[in-house]
């Protein structure tokens, strides 16, 4: 079975093929139980009212209340009510999630003055993007000090250390009062939250710097502050921006919690609200939303990676493991005098 | 098998102790008084050199090798001012040593340059500490990538070249300060026997053309008695000088050389100062294993 091989790469149309699946599949089961009747379906969605009392038109009710009521219906001799099988309301099908990402966008918002979802897109990445600069601004140059000189790391280290246990939401209510009930007190929540963890991971990202590059430049002649600005921070560059581009993934975490701190604003209270409503299928949408915001900006950075630090060997093909389902050649090669060229062409291969 | 007739390897045939007379002439460079080194483990302290005493004389090779242990790599960072010496001191020049310095250039075992810089951006880097200008150091440096023949790498990345290419650059980069001494600190060792080879006549060549003292830490005993002028014997636990060797052959050797009865005689001498016979009588290194026989009467294979 050539799909399953301990330590063996699947060839591209195999691997494309299984990359495929791990979207469809969980859309197809998605479908699957939104749209076939006997699998789940435990509700009942109110299409004529017929002569009940109780339930609205297009509400959800579930199975066995229908029954009874449709019962209940019956021995009055009122008209029955009329309703389809349907998942509960916080599983919308998936058209329906599929429309609500597009009407989200071109419905105008219910309130007055409220702004439109592309314009929460851009409050909340203007609080991510302020809070992670905000926090680069103060933690990578005071990192940078603590990795090369026991000085800062001894004075500033174990007290960051203690203060990244506190959670970044717990300060909420303390930059509310402090900072009133605008933007400032989201951005603080986010910088609180990268702060502490991005100064001390840069501090040993630095650190970690082969120390014989160190000494090669103190043979060279490079001394004090030159070793800093030379070596020691070059030399860390690839590294440190790995590290920020993890760090601005957890800030999509702060930042869903900074927007609910205060006045709800962002993406978050578009999520919030429609909620509120049950209009899940515009909450679905804002999820994938702030997913799709994630992703791309992940991989627009990790682009822009290989551009800025052209120095970085790409990884190296590894040793995969010959295993019998695929080296037959080589046992006819033990077996009996081959030419040594294909054989080394083989084990290369 | 016949045995060799070998001659004494402390006889130096007319032209080479002329020589070892004119190299006594020239101005000390190196010159290391009394350096002991002791370290301090979880164990106790460790006596890694002691009472070492050597000179190095003015564009002299000197190979220093010794068992694992001896504390060679210890010496050279000392000599270049990375480590500090429990007693004793090492003279530059009559200088004493406190600290790394572009005077005495170094190239490691590991390869140290940096991968963010081309070439020429590694090799410009000892001159633009001494804040040469752009222009002045990038033709210097294209001198020195050209005189270790990578001139068609200039722009390349360390990550592109292969082991022996790294370990030119390396050797450029130290030179391109021209330090007073370059010290190696088993710069060879990672590299296939080939390229090896190649880098041992690289190194050769520049010696004999570039005004340089090295000092080249080595284990390989073939490799000390093919570069050096003279060899520096250490001994281990702790590490000491136990001889210095006038290699009693004239320079420049080629690996032809090395069938030479001189070269085999100093070779049999390095091998009795560095593999001692064993004796037998110690528990966990016996002269013969306790194998017993498994195989059928009859089936030697002798």
């Amino acid at each position: 079975m050539s799909w399953l091989v301990i330590r063996q790469p699947l060839d591209p149309r195999k691997a494309l093929a299984l990359k495929l699946a791990a979207f469809c599949i969980p859309l197809a089961v998605w479908c699957l139980v939104s749209y076939v009747p006997f699998i789940w379906h435990p509700e009942v969605k109110l299409i004529e009212r017929g002569g009940t009392r109780s339930y609205v038109v297009g509400g959800h009710i579930p199975v066995a209340a229908f029954e009874v009521e449709q019962k209940q219906l019956h021995d009055k001799g009122l008209a029955p009510m009329v309703g389809v099988p349907i998942n509960p309301i916080f599983l919308p099908p998936p058209h329906e999630v599929g429309r609500a990402l597009y009407t989200a966008f071109t419905t105008e918002p219910q309130r007055k003055g409220a702004p439109w979802l592309h314009e929460r897109i851009v409050q909340s990445i203007g609080v991510l993007a302020m809070g992670f600069l905000l926090a680069c601004m103060v933690a990578l140059p005071l990192g940078i000090l603590c990795g090369t000189y026991d000085f800062f790391s001894k004075m500033i280290e174990p007290f960051v250390d203690f203060m990244r246990y506190m959670p970044a939401p717990a300060f909420g209510a303390l930059m509310v009062a402090v900072l009133g009930t605008a933007g400032a007190p989201k951005v603080s929540i986010v910088f609180i939250g990268l702060f502490f963890n991005m100064l001390l991971v840069t501090a040993n990202t630095v650190r970690s710097l082969d120390v014989s590059l160190l000494e090669a430049a103190q043979t060279l002649g490079a001394r004090g502050t030159r070793l800093l600005t030379r070596v020691v921070i070059p030399g860390s560059l690839p590294m440190l921006y790995t590290d920020l581009r993890i760090a601005l993934g957890f800030g999509w975490v702060y930042l869903t919690i900074a927007e609910l701190i205060g006045e709800m604003s962002g993406i978050t209270e578009f999520i919030n609200q429609n909620g509120k409503f049950r209009n899940y299928p515009n909450v679905f949408t804002g999820i994938i939303v702030l997913g799709m915001l994630g992703f791309l900006t992940d991989q627009i950075l990790g682009w822009l990676g290989t551009k800025l630090f052209p120095w970085q060997p790409r990884s190296k093909p590894r040793r995969t493991l010959k295993t019998k389902s695929t080296t037959v050649a080589s046992l006819a090669l033990i077996a009996g005098p081959q030419p040594v060229a294909s054989g080394v062409s083989h084990a290369n291969s | 098998m016949p045995t060799l007739e070998l001659p004494c390897y402390r006889e130096l045939e007319a032209p080479v102790a002329a020589r070892f007379d004119r190299i006594d002439l020239r101005p000390v460079v190196v010159e290391v008084q009394s350096l002991g080194k002791i370290f301090e483990a979880p164990t106790g302290p460790v006596e890694t050199l002691r009472d070492v005493n050597f000179k190095i004389r003015r564009r002299e090779f000197v190979c220093i090798i010794g068992p694992s242990g001896c504390g060679k790599s210890t010496l050279v960072r000392m000599l270049a001012g990375l480590d500090t010496p429990t007693t004793g001191e090492v003279l530059i020049e009559n200088q004493p040593v406190t600290g790394p310095g572009p005077d005495r250039g170094m190239v490691f075992q590991g390869y140290t340059l940096f991968p963010w810089m081309t070439v020429k951006k590694n090799v410009m880097f000892g001159l633009q500490m001494k804040n040469v200008g752009a222009d002045k150091a990038d033709s210097e440096a294209r001198q020195w990538i050209d005189m270790v023949g990578l001139t068609r790498f200039a722009d390349s990345y360390p990550h592109q070249l292969s082991g022996g290419m790294k370990q030119r650059v390396a050797i450029a980069r130290a030179l391109a300060n021209q330090p007073k001494v370059l010290l190696m600190d088993e710069p060879f060792g990672a590299l296939d026997s080939q390229t090896r080879c190649s880098m041992q006549m690289y190194l050769k060549q520049i010696w004999m053309n570039v005004d340089i003292t090295i000092a080249f830490i080595t284990h390989d005993l073939d490799e000390a008695i093919l570069l050096a002028d003279r060899i520096i014997v250490l001994a281990a636990h702790p590490g000491r000088v136990i001889e210095i060797i006038n290699v009693p052959l004239l320079q420049p050797r080629t690996p032809e050389a090395m069938m030479s009865p001189r070269f085999l005689a100093t070779r049999k001498r390095l091998d009795e100062l560095i593999h001692p016979p064993k004796t037998g009588t110690d528990e966990d290194e016996p002269d013969k294993l306790p194998v017993m026989r498994m195989t059928l009467v009859g089936d030697d294979v002798l």
